[in-house]
């Protein structure tokens, strides 16, 4: 029935040794034969069975202590202990040991082959259950993070380094760098990357909510608290809170957040035991902290706390090897979620992305390779198909002149309308007639 | 009883217990017409007390295919005994029959397949048909055949009655394939 199912039977009795094998050996399973615990355990330093049905009374090395050596050396094997009737509180003995459970001997046909496939449902379970995360480990390795440059490289090895520890990390950069990839990453390459990894923007939180959300709250702490709620910390305790937007936090709740990360220990909003957590600390920002310390908006003994290893992620402009790379990942990414036959870059609009500033950074060219796979129609990409190919790539210098600088805003809506007078006049909140004398007035003209 | 006797044969045999022959004389025909193998009766085989397990009141089936291996030496393909005594082997309660894997010799125990034995009425076309099944199931395993996933399938493993009376009494395409390619290698 399963071939692949390989058992070991250890009993001191050839009579059951020899029926049990004929009887397991018609299911079509692989069958291996101990006499005694010595030899089994000698037999598992070479070879891995699934399940080994072992007798509980031996001359010798008993089953107990057979199972014990057994383990030890192949702890991924399931047993299943044999026993006859006199020995049974033995063998539930053994199953706080470790044994899978126990069969009475005789057996009963039906005990014996409904045990065996609970140990193979079982075994194909925690087999699927260990691929999963395999997959999941694979995944948040860091295949989100792209870069070929010497940075991202360093950025790498630090992350490596840095995920097996449970020391804090700031990381730092500016906006759309990548820095909650980065956090992802190191929780997913943590001896804590099983548990929970949580996220929260402290940017984007009012101080009163975010204090909530970090703490929890008891029932009745304020108007409205009608039930009790789980703070962050609570809810990442074993794994990893990722504090980002650090910067952007209140003076009072730095100082709640100190406290937390000196003591270990909180009490939710309104409420009077001390709760302790086993958390890791990740924190990012896009601000200057040290700026901030400055000018006394940043406590320095928070910084200290949060800057035990720092990652900088420098911005897209200056790591512009990385922008084809990115690219090209962006590319696959989205063609598979639209459902695209994946699309190259022409070489014009690859010099178009590579001369761009990228103030937005990973995310602006994230962004814009989507935008180009929505809008454009041809099987590659080209200049046409990003924003910025007559807008922004390169954008001449703006004029001073108040009166130069609506000449050109002029030029460049017309141009963006294909000297579309009407839409022209309506971009730009004027009527036609007003257009024409602007345009008159400029000496404006279109170009071929 | 099939009159033409091959050298590609099977020996059907009473051990240790009488037999009806008119259950000896349907089971040839119902090899014969499953397998395509024509079987010989032959005489009631005699078992020694060493089979019986006085402490069980059982016969041990693994000792009755000893016995038969080394006091039987049939020129036949395969040898299958019939027997009412109750049969098991030492790691379990009972079985209803066992074989040599991919060897020459197969008993089977009728004790287990009456209805009566489960408190049931008598019912003959339940209890022959229960015996071709098994019969036909450890001459699977004598053919090298192991337990099949189609619970329909004669070599689903049957581990209580029901299995045998859910199950019919032909092979599924898959087992009957694998039958006959170890039938052609056996010959």
């Amino acid at each position: 029935m399963n071939k692949k199912t390989r058992i070991l039977i250890v009993d001191d009795e050839t009579a059951i040794r020899e029926s049990l094998k004929d009887w397991l050996l018609e299911d079509g399973y692989t069958i291996d034969l101990a006499s005694c615990g010595e030899d089994a355990v000698a037999m598992a330093e070479k070879k891995n069975w699934d399940i080994i049905l072992l007798d509980l009374k031996m001359p010798g090395m008993d089953g107990l202590e057979t199972m014990e050596k057994l383990k030890e050396a192949r702890p991924e094997t399931e047993i299943l202990m044999m026993t006859a009737f006199a020995t049974i509180d033995t063998a539930v003995k053994a199953i706080k040991q470790g044994a899978f459970d126990y069969l009475v001997k005789p057996f009963d046909p039906d005990e014996v082959d409904m045990q065996i496939k609970k140990i193979v449902n079982h075994k194909q379970l925690v087999m699927e259950n260990i691929l999963l995360r395999q997959q999941l480990e694979e995944k948040s390795r860091y295949d989100e993070i792209i870069g070929r440059s010497d940075a991202m490289q360093e950025i790498f090895d630090l992350i490596s380094r840095v995920a097996p520890t449970d020391s804090t990390v700031l990381i730092t950069g500016e906006s759309g760098t990548g820095k909650e990839l980065v956090a992802q990453a190191i929780h997913g390459n943590s001896r804590r990357c099983y548990m929970p990894f949580i996220a929260v923007n402290c940017g984007a939180l009012p101080d009163s909510l975010l204090e909530s959300e970090l703490f929890g709250y008891e029932k009745g702490a304020f108007t409205g608290a009608e039930y009790t709620k789980k703070g962050r910390f609570e809810l990442a305790d074993k794994g990893t809170l990722f504090l980002d937007e650090i910067g952007d936090i209140s003076l009072k709740t730095q100082v709640d957040l100190l406290r937390v990360l000196q003591q270990r220990e909180f009490r939710r909003l309104g409420g009077q035991d001390l709760i302790n957590v086993d958390v890791r600390i990740l924190a990012a920002t896009n601000r200057n902290l040290q700026n901030a310390i400055k000018e006394k908006r940043f406590r320095d003994d928070l910084y200290y706390r949060l800057n035990v290893i720092s990652i900088h992620i420098p911005p897209l402009r200056d790591r512009k090897e990385d922008i084809e790379l990115l690219s090209e990942a962006f590319i696959r990414r989205y063609c598979i979620e639209m459902n695209k036959e994946e699309r190259k870059i022409t070489p014009n609009a690859k010099k178009l992305l590579q001369d761009y500033s990228w103030p937005g950074n990973v995310r602006e060219l994230e962004n814009i390779i989507e935008r180009a796979l929505v809008i454009g129609r041809g099987d590659k990409i080209t200049e046409e198909d990003l924003p910025f190919s007559k807008k922004t790539a390169p954008l001449p210098p703006l004029p001073k002149s108040l009166k130069l600088m609506e000449k050109v805003h002029i030029e460049r809506v017309l141009s963006e309308n294909d000297w579309n007078i009407s839409r022209s006049a309506q971009d730009l909140g004027v009527d036609r007639q007003t257009l024409y004398n602007k345009i008159e007035k400029y000496h404006i003209k279109k170009e071929d | 009883m099939i009159s033409s006797i091959s050298s590609n044969h099977i020996i059907i045999a009473p051990i240790g217990s009488v037999i009806k022959d008119s259950i000896l004389t349907q089971l040839a025909e119902f090899i014969y017409d499953r397998c395509g193998l024509e079987c010989r009766i032959e005489a009631r085989v005699e078992i020694p007390d060493t089979c019986h397990n006085k402490i069980r009141g059982q016969y041990d089936s693994k000792e009755i295919l000893k016995y038969l291996i080394s006091h039987s030496h049939p020129k036949s393909l395969k040898f299958i005994g019939i027997t009412e005594l109750d049969l098991f082997v030492p790691i379990l309660k009972y079985v209803y029959g066992l074989s040599q894997i991919n060897g020459q010799f197969a008993v089977i125990s009728l004790h287990r397949l009456y209805p009566g034995f489960y408190n049931d009425p008598p019912n003959p076309n339940l209890f022959f048909s229960r015996i071709q099944k098994t019969t036909l199931h450890e001459l699977g395993h004598a053919f090298g055949l192991t337990h099949c996933r189609e619970k329909k399938c004669v070599m689903y493993s049957s581990i209580r009655i029901a299995d045998t009376d859910m199950k019919e009494s032909s092979f599924c395409s898959t087992c009957f394939e694998l039958f006959k390619w170890h039938r052609e290698n056996a010959k």
